[in-house]
């Protein structure tokens, strides 16, 4: 069934993103019409006509790599889940993305014209079965040769720069609006620590940002920081990758034109579990990001039904790194569990946040996320039932 | 030693009991033995390292796969790395140039010998250290067995805090111990080619592949030093209570970085070099031309070796330089992609109008020109510092840099192989088996590092033991792993064919490929003393002029 199916979706999918490539082109172009006064300016037919050109090529282009990239992951049987470069949902992958387009169709002609030389040489001046015997002509070179091809890709290597400095400087020199949110994203060995100072809220792994409209934006912030070794921040459809480096604190932001949930993980080897320090950004509209954060901002529920959990948490060793609002445990080494189940996953993506994994988290961290940094923790099934009960209150 | 040196040195050692040769080989100063026993070395690290990748590609062949532990997997990329740079490439490298460059400018032995043996056992301690970590790191701590830092181990990763035990001494004291090795050689190989040219040989008269070792040892004396001033600063902040790399007290996490890719980016850069000189040597010969643009050749190596050393930050743009220089660094690395551009130009025009004889080497040198294109392409998209946010420290650059590695470099090296392994043996290596090992390899690198590139452009990140499914990269990674086994197998034909052809080859002679530089003026092998006089020479193909005194080409230089 999946088998049959799959060659209309690849079909689909690459005329799909063909598609949008010319049309997102042709909107660009709408906006800014070209003079129709043609008796005015005698070479505007060619000029609209070469503009044309370069435009169905620069579509055509920026249609067919993403859609290349989608039939090779169909191809691969799974879906694409969010982590393609060239599927940007936010202004600074954006710009990324079509730096990138340009480049490779730089880098392409260049391939295709130097590739197709050497194949020419090897085929045209091969060693015949049949030959004379003698050393072919003996030539030591030529100044006028050389000169062509020194002079020519140092004007090539200027067009890319000048390009790719613009887009250095629109990202990194990128003005902080005063009303734009801003997070203290930490890194931790295997996990992530997020800090909203302007709105008080202290959460792990699962960023929330609010949806930003491209016409009026409301981008993020972050200020990154780390407490033990390198970490890296990459959601690849938000923005391109920014260390999280001990003593030395980096920045970046974005602002998704989406909502919905993107996907991403630490870039920088950090250690042991290095793989699964995953990246959950979640990109709420403004309503559910307000009540977001409202939700975020209360102390931890108090249920005297789990006062037995309560006991075992704050009486064994987990206050010493879990810190529960309103409550004396206050540890800094792991995440904070206050709004634990709010978030879809625990061990930093490693797993679903359900009741079942959760036990199995405490009880042995290693069967999730061998070499993780919390400890195997030995309770009695009486006091890990407590526990858990106590746990899944904290909403 | 001088009476019984003009025997041929085959039948010498058939004579001797093997402790004899043992001891022989122990204690040579012979340029060419210790060639022989650095490129011995190094397909043995060859092997060793094979067997790493062949793990990590196992282990990632499907997601959320547990054939090794996370522990055993970093360990696996760490010293795969280390061994692949440091114990595999270097080596093979410093063995071609110690055998070839004394016989190319006609002198019969490097200027220093005994400094020669000294850097080539330093370099083996080296590897024999850092292989010694599986046996003496684990200290008191249990804290594991082999170096798990990556390859360029950054701060703080190798605080004591974060790699208890002594793997990360091991690994330190490894690389302090081969990089005064290579530089003890890239002395000697400097002051080889400065003072011990034959009669007539100018600078502007050396073979293409001396100039590019002089350049090549130029930037071991630069580009080693920082590191092993890193190594020796990491030993003070681990023993004694030093903070250069140490965040927790002040210390600096980035000072490592630039430090490592001083060093590091040059790296490449000295690894290549040698092998565009393999190459300046043998596509003239299979083309039966000169080389097209000699002066421009040298120009633009030295032009490489300048560059080079300013573009190592190009490692560094996700770590949060300002944006002036993240733009430099843009500019300097794009820049040496111009002479590097013209290197593959000029090979183009060495081509053109030639007549190609498709030998193995000459096979091996043209896929050399295809990947080092593509290559360099990719490295081109990498030096545009946005394109590189998305790219670095993904399987992108995994894919590049292997494609440099093993596309450039490990293919030059196997021309280099079929090239002059007669002039060492004295018999040829058979071209069946040869066409068999190109045709096999050059399908599997295909399948192995094209294929890796996209599950770079899909997000997936390096040194990541397992990955989750629903990325689209389970596929991918499948195929590439396919491919890395069907590599080894390649990789096997040819140990068999450097055994095989050793016993049964065909008898080589001086000269079997009609070639124009002094090394196929003398035996095949070359007696002790390499030529019997010291030849003189008056164009940069002596044996051309000899071969065609009708037309020398003494006459246009």
């Amino acid at each position: 069934m999946v088998s049959r199916l799959l060659p209309s979706v690849i079909v689909a999918q690459f005329c799909r993103s063909i598609l949008k490539g010319i049309e997102d082109h042709m909107s660009g172009r709408n906006a800014n019409p070209v003079p129709e006064k043609d008796g005015l300016r005698p070479n505007s037919g060619r000029k609209q006509l070469k503009q044309r050109m370069k435009s169905a090529v620069g579509a055509v282009l920026r249609g067919v790599i993403p859609a290349l990239l989608s039939v090779a992951s169909f191809a691969a049987g799974e879906p694409a889940n969010g982590t393609n470069i060239f599927a940007p949902a936010s202004t600074p992958a954006k710009m990324v993305t079509n730096l990138s387009v340009f480049v490779l169709v730089i880098t392409g002609i260049i391939f295709v014209v130097v590739f197709t030389l050497l194949a020419y040489s090897i085929i045209k001046f091969r060693g015949r079965a049949v030959d004379d015997g003698r050393e072919p002509a003996q030539v030591y070179g030529s100044t006028q040769i050389e000169l062509a091809w020194t002079i020519i890709p140092v004007l090539i290597v200027v067009v890319l720069y000048l390009a790719t400095a613009r887009v250095i400087h629109a990202i990194q020199d990128a003005p902080e609006p005063m009303d734009a949110v801003q997070v203290t994203a930490i890194g931790h060995q295997y996990w992530w620590e997020f800090r909203y100072p302007k709105l008080g809220i202290v959460t792990a792994n699962e960023l929330h940002i609010p949806v930003s409209d491209p016409a009026n934006p409301n981008p993020t912030f972050l200020t990154l920081f780390s407490a033990d070794t390198d970490h890296s921040f990459w959601v690849p459809e938000l923005a391109g990758k920014t260390d999280l480096i001990p003593n030395h604190p980096n920045r970046m932001w974005m602002d998704p034109h989406r909502t919905g949930i993107f996907v991403g993980q630490c870039a920088q080897y950090c250690g042991v579990q290095h793989a699964k320090m995953l990246l959950r950004v979640s990109v709420d509209s403004p309503e559910d990001f307000a009540a977001w954060v409202h939700g975020q901002q209360q102390s931890a529920v108090q249920d005297a039904s789990v006062e037995a959990g309560r006991r075992v948490f704050e009486s064994t060793a987990c206050i010493n790194c879990h810190a529960v609002a309103g409550t004396n445990a206050n540890g800094r080494f792991g995440p904070d569990l206050t709004h634990l189940m709010s978030r879809a996953t625990i061990a930093s993506g490693a797993a679903p946040n359900t009741p079942e994994k959760l036990r199995l988290w405490i009880q042995d961290p290693n069967k999730i996320k061998p070499g993780s940094l919390m400890p195997a923790m030995q309770l009695s099934d009486a006091d890990m039932d407590a526990l858990v009960s106590y746990m899944e209150t904290l909403r | 030693m001088s009476s019984n040196a003009i025997t041929v040195p085959g039948l010498q050692i058939d004579e001797k009991p093997w402790v004899d040769i043992l001891h022989e080989w122990v204690t040579t100063v012979d340029h060419k033995r210790l060639g022989v026993l650095y490129i011995g070395y190094a397909l043995l690290f060859l092997v060793v390292g094979g067997i790493e990748a062949i793990v990590i590609r196992i282990q990632l062949m499907f997601p959320h796969n547990d054939f090794v532990s996370p522990q055993v997997f970093n360990r696996m990329f760490t010293m795969h790395g280390t061994t692949m740079i440091f114990f595999v490439a270097m080596p093979i490298l410093f063995g071609f140039a110690n055998y070839l460059v004394p016989l190319m400018i006609g002198a019969r032995d490097m200027a220093f010998p005994r400094l020669n043996a000294f850097s080539f056992w330093l370099s083996a301690l080296g590897g024999l250290l850092l292989y010694f970590s599986l046996v003496g790191a684990n200290g008191l701590y249990g804290a594991g067995n082999a170096p798990d830092v990556g390859w360029w181990a950054y701060a703080p990763l190798t605080a004591r805090a974060f790699s208890p035990g002594h793997s990360s001494d091991y690994w330190t004291l490894s690389l302090l111990s081969s990089g005064f090795g290579s530089i003890g050689t890239a002395i000697n190989i400097i002051a080889t080619i400065l003072c011990m040219r034959c009669p007539g040989m100018k600078l502007s008269r050396m073979p293409l592949l001396v100039w590019l070792n002089l350049v090549m040892s130029g930037m071991v004396l630069i580009t080693i030093t920082p590191l092993s001033a890193a190594q020796i600063m990491l030993l003070v902040d681990r023993y004694l209570g030093g903070h250069f790399f140490d965040a927790q007290a002040g210390g600096s996490a980035v000072l490592w970085m630039h430090f490592f890719w001083i060093f590091g980016h040059p790296e490449v850069y000295v690894l290549i070099i040698p092998c565009f000189a393999f190459m300046s040597e043998i596509i003239p010969v299979f083309s039966r031309k000169p080389i097209f643009g000699y002066p421009v050749m040298v120009a633009a190596t030295v032009c490489i070796g300048f560059v080079s050393m300013s573009v190592w930050a190009h490692h560094m743009f996700t770590v949060g330089m300002n944006s002036y220089a993240n733009s430099f660094f843009t500019i300097t690395t794009m820049a040496v992609g111009v002479p590097t551009g013209i290197k593959i130009f000029n090979w183009l025009g060495t081509m053109w109008g030639g007549k190609i004889q498709f030998k193995t080497p000459m096979l091996f040198s043209i896929g050399f020109l295809f990947q080092f294109l593509i290559a360099g392409l990719t490295g081109i998209m990498m030096a545009c510092a946005p394109f590189d946010w998305q790219l670095g420290s993904s399987y992108f650059v995994v894919a590049h840099f292997h494609y440099v590695i093993v596309g450039g470099i490990l293919f030059a090296l196997f021309a280099a192989f079929y090239y002059w392994y007669p002039k060492i043996t004295g018999r040829m290596m058979s071209e069946t088996l040869g066409k068999w090992h190109f045709w096999l390899f050059l399908i599997a690198f295909h399948l192995t590092f094209d294929l890796m590139h996209i599950p770079g452009l899909l997000g997936m990140p390096r040194r990541i033991y397992t990955y989750e499914p629903g990325r689209g990269w389970g596929t991918l990674n499948l195929l590439v792993s396919i491919g890395a086994f069907i590599q080894a197998i390649a990789i096997l034909l040819f140990v068999a064919n450097l055994i095989i052809s050793y016993f049964k080859g065909d008898k080589a002679g001086n000269d079997p490929w009609d070639a124009w530089t002094l090394e196929w003026a003398t035996n095949s092998p070359p007696p002790a003393y390499n030529f019997a006089s010291i030849p003189v020479v008056a164009s940069r193909r002596p044996l051309w002029d000899l071969k065609h005194p009708e037309d020398p080409d003494s006459r246009y230089e």
